[in-house]
């Protein structure tokens, strides 16, 4: 039992590491003579990261396949920048301001995922994942009809303008959405915002609740049969990962000017599907390492110019073949223990 | 528009819908995987029906008359899909479904950028084939009904019915239920599984084709992502039936389709999307595996 909590105690120690390291080094390029367009990508890059580890909570630790990630990601984006526009003249403080707005964006993605949760824990693998779909597209629609202003309370409608207050000083402006955003997000925030992730997430997995929730993706019948709350355990998950991508949804909108709702669409969850299954579920360190791979990759491709997206497209079907191909899989298992009994030899 | 106007709007659409989730279905009772490329390939069988019928799809190509055109995105696509099955999803049979999932999403990603880059992003205006004698609207008791609607509606119901046909007596038909219900089994019958799962993304695909020059004629603005909205709209579809069972594909997409075009009829044209899919929620909630869905039974 010690040596398995020495065993994780190091796997999450090499995660902090690896996210500490990464950071210093990256702010320290960013000082001297980073190219402007990758700076730019440095907090879009840490919400991803909170996405892919928040995601990898419901898919790897829960085992629920979820299509519909991106919904929490634009509640909390709309939720957060809507709050920290409405407290603009209130907290001059820009840092205070977002971490204010980063709860208050949680906050309501927690809400929304305890009210999504409600059916959708019913049900059971695909159906539970395009009932998320589902979901993911009922926000954007909702996102794309919905008014919000501020006049010393908030005032909200939905379809067409009925708040009372002239279109240009609303908040959030139906299909236009938000508009005219002091990006408050930095590079910091974001790193902030990834380790309190891998906090939550390292400790909700060991703790005794974590046990119960991977009991549950694991054997759900016999976890019942032992007594485990299997709704209990599920919501827990699901609401803490659907909060955590609000955070991050908060994040990324207020790193730009606009945030619109169409970003938050089914595209947006399946690429953050995408960095869980390449990182490999239940493994945080590798949701965080695809993540940023993944979102520098089209950068990278630069050179490709037109072609980029479709190499983009062919490496990331050939990765998961090389990965996953039994034939493959095993000439390079074969491979790498012959390596190693010759090694032994020696 | 009046009440019939909408039912037959809605079930028009409704039939290109329930092409779209048979193509969906049979791949997944099959393969057991959900096929994301498969919207994409509608997308495909659109273009290269409106570039050779319009003659640019090559430069020494000519321009074809609309049937050769429409034959053509069909055989394309069955190609396509033969092909996409081959190199991108054979090699991952055994593989963990999710693995599958991400490479249809590749692959979906391909075809689109592809498609960016083969035909640009400007929107083509799909020809419209169905006129007779000039006329794109025909009379009926009153009613105004556009010749794609009708169209539309036959098409849809002859391949219903031919796919019921097949499946139930050939003995492709018969192999490829055989393949759903146990591949082993299936295999110790002397069954060529992967011939019948091959077959099964040929005729998906094809159906594909004709959804796609469905689809634009109805909706004639084609650009690479056309394929999208409707392809995850025909999966709802898919599920809204019971993934898996052909004849739920057909009812799941006929409703879908009706409930759409009432929802923005009567309702409310911008939350139509989500009016779509709070119907499928409750449905799943009243029906967990689908309307037509087999119910699961668990073993302990």
């Amino acid at each position: 039992m010690k040596l398995l909590t020495n065993k994780t105690t190091r796997s999450n120690t090499i995660t902090y590491a690896v996210v500490v390291i990464s950071f210093v080094l990256l702010q320290l390029w960013s000082g001297a003579g980073m190219s402007s367009s990758l700076k730019g990508m440095l907090v879009p890059i840490c919400a991803y990261v909170v996405m892919a580890l928040s995601l990898n909570l419901t898919v790897g630790v829960l085992g629920e396949l979820s299509l519909g990630h991106a919904g929490f990601m634009s509640v909390g984006a709309f939720t957060g920048t809507t709050a920290a526009m409405a407290l603009a003249q209130s907290i001059p403080s820009d840092g205070l301001r977002l971490a204010i707005a980063m709860v208050v964006g949680a906050l309501f993605a927690a809400i929304a995922g305890f009210l999504i949760g409600i059916p959708v824990l019913r049900l059971r693998g695909d159906y539970l994942a395009i009932v998320t779909l589902a979901f993911g597209e009922i926000i954007k629609s909702i996102f794309t009809n919905l008014y919000v202003g501020f006049d010393g309370g908030l005032r909200v409608s939905l379809l067409s303008n009925q708040t009372g207050i002239a279109d240009n000083d609303l908040i959030i402006r139906g299909p236009m959405g938000i508009g005219g955003i002091t990006k408050i997000s930095t590079f910091v925030a974001g790193f902030v915002l990834i380790m309190l992730t891998l906090i939550v997430i390292f400790n909700l997995v060991n703790s005794r609740s974590g046990r119960a929730i991977m009991a549950l993706r694991d054997n759900r019948i016999a976890a019942e049969s032992v007594g485990i709350p299997v709704t209990k355990y599920k919501m827990m998950a699901f609401v803490i990962s659907a909060a955590l991508a609000g955070a991050a949804g908060t994040l990324f909108g207020l790193n730009y000017s606009t945030v619109v709702a169409n970003k938050f669409d089914f595209n947006t969850s399946i690429l953050i599907l995408v960095f869980v299954v390449l990182g490999g579920q239940g493994r945080m360190l590798g949701s965080i390492i695809a993540a940023a791979a993944l979102t520098i990759l089209p950068e990278v491709l630069r050179e490709f110019a037109d072609y980029r997206m479709l190499v983009y497209a062919i490496v990331l079907i050939l990765v998961m073949i090389f990965t996953n191909n039994p034939t493959i899989k095993g000439f390079f298992t074969r491979l790498f223990s012959k390596k190693q009994e010759g090694g032994a030899n020696q | 528009m009046n009440i019939f106007d909408s039912l037959i709007s809605g079930i028009s659409l409704g039939s290109i819908y329930a092409i779209i989730a048979l193509g969906y279905t049979m791949v997944y009772g099959i393969a057991k995987m959900l096929n994301f490329a498969h919207g994409d390939v509608i997308m495909v069988g659109a273009y290269i029906c409106f570039y050779t019928f319009t003659g640019g799809l090559m430069s020494f190509l000519p321009a074809v008359p609309p049937y050769a055109a429409i034959l053509i995105a069909v055989v394309v696509c069955t190609l396509l899909g033969m092909l996409i099955e081959r190199l991108a999803y054979k090699p991952l049979r055994t593989a963990p479904s999710l693995a599958v999932l991400i490479t249809a999403i590749g692959v979906s990603y391909f075809l689109q950028n592809a498609a960016l880059l083969l035909w640009t992003s400007n929107p083509k205006v799909f020809p419209s084939f169905f006129n007779f004698g000039g006329n794109t609207n025909i009379e009926l008791g009153g009613l105004r009904i556009s010749y794609v609607t009708i169209v539309t509606i036959i098409v849809s119901a002859v391949i219903m019915v031919a796919l019921t046909l097949f499946t139930s007596y050939s003995k492709t038909g018969k192999a490829m239920r055989a393949c759903s219900e146990d591949k082993g089994a299936a295999q110790l019958m002397g069954i060529n599984v992967n011939t019948t799962i091959s077959i099964t993304f040929a005729i998906g695909s094809g159906l594909a084709a004709i959804a796609g020059v469905l689809l634009c004629s109805a909706y004639p603005t084609l650009v690479p992502t056309t394929g999208s909205m409707p392809g995850i709209k025909a999966f709802t579809a898919a599920v809204f039936g019971g993934i898996g069972s052909i004849p739920g594909a057909m009812l799941g997409g006929l409703l879908l389709g009706v409930i759409e075009i009432f929802s923005k009829a009567y309702i409310s044209t911008q939350l139509s999307d989500a009016i779509v899919f709070a119907v499928l929620i409750v449905v799943l909630l009243v029906k967990p595996t689908g309307l037509l869905g087999k119910p699961i039974r668990e073993k302990v």
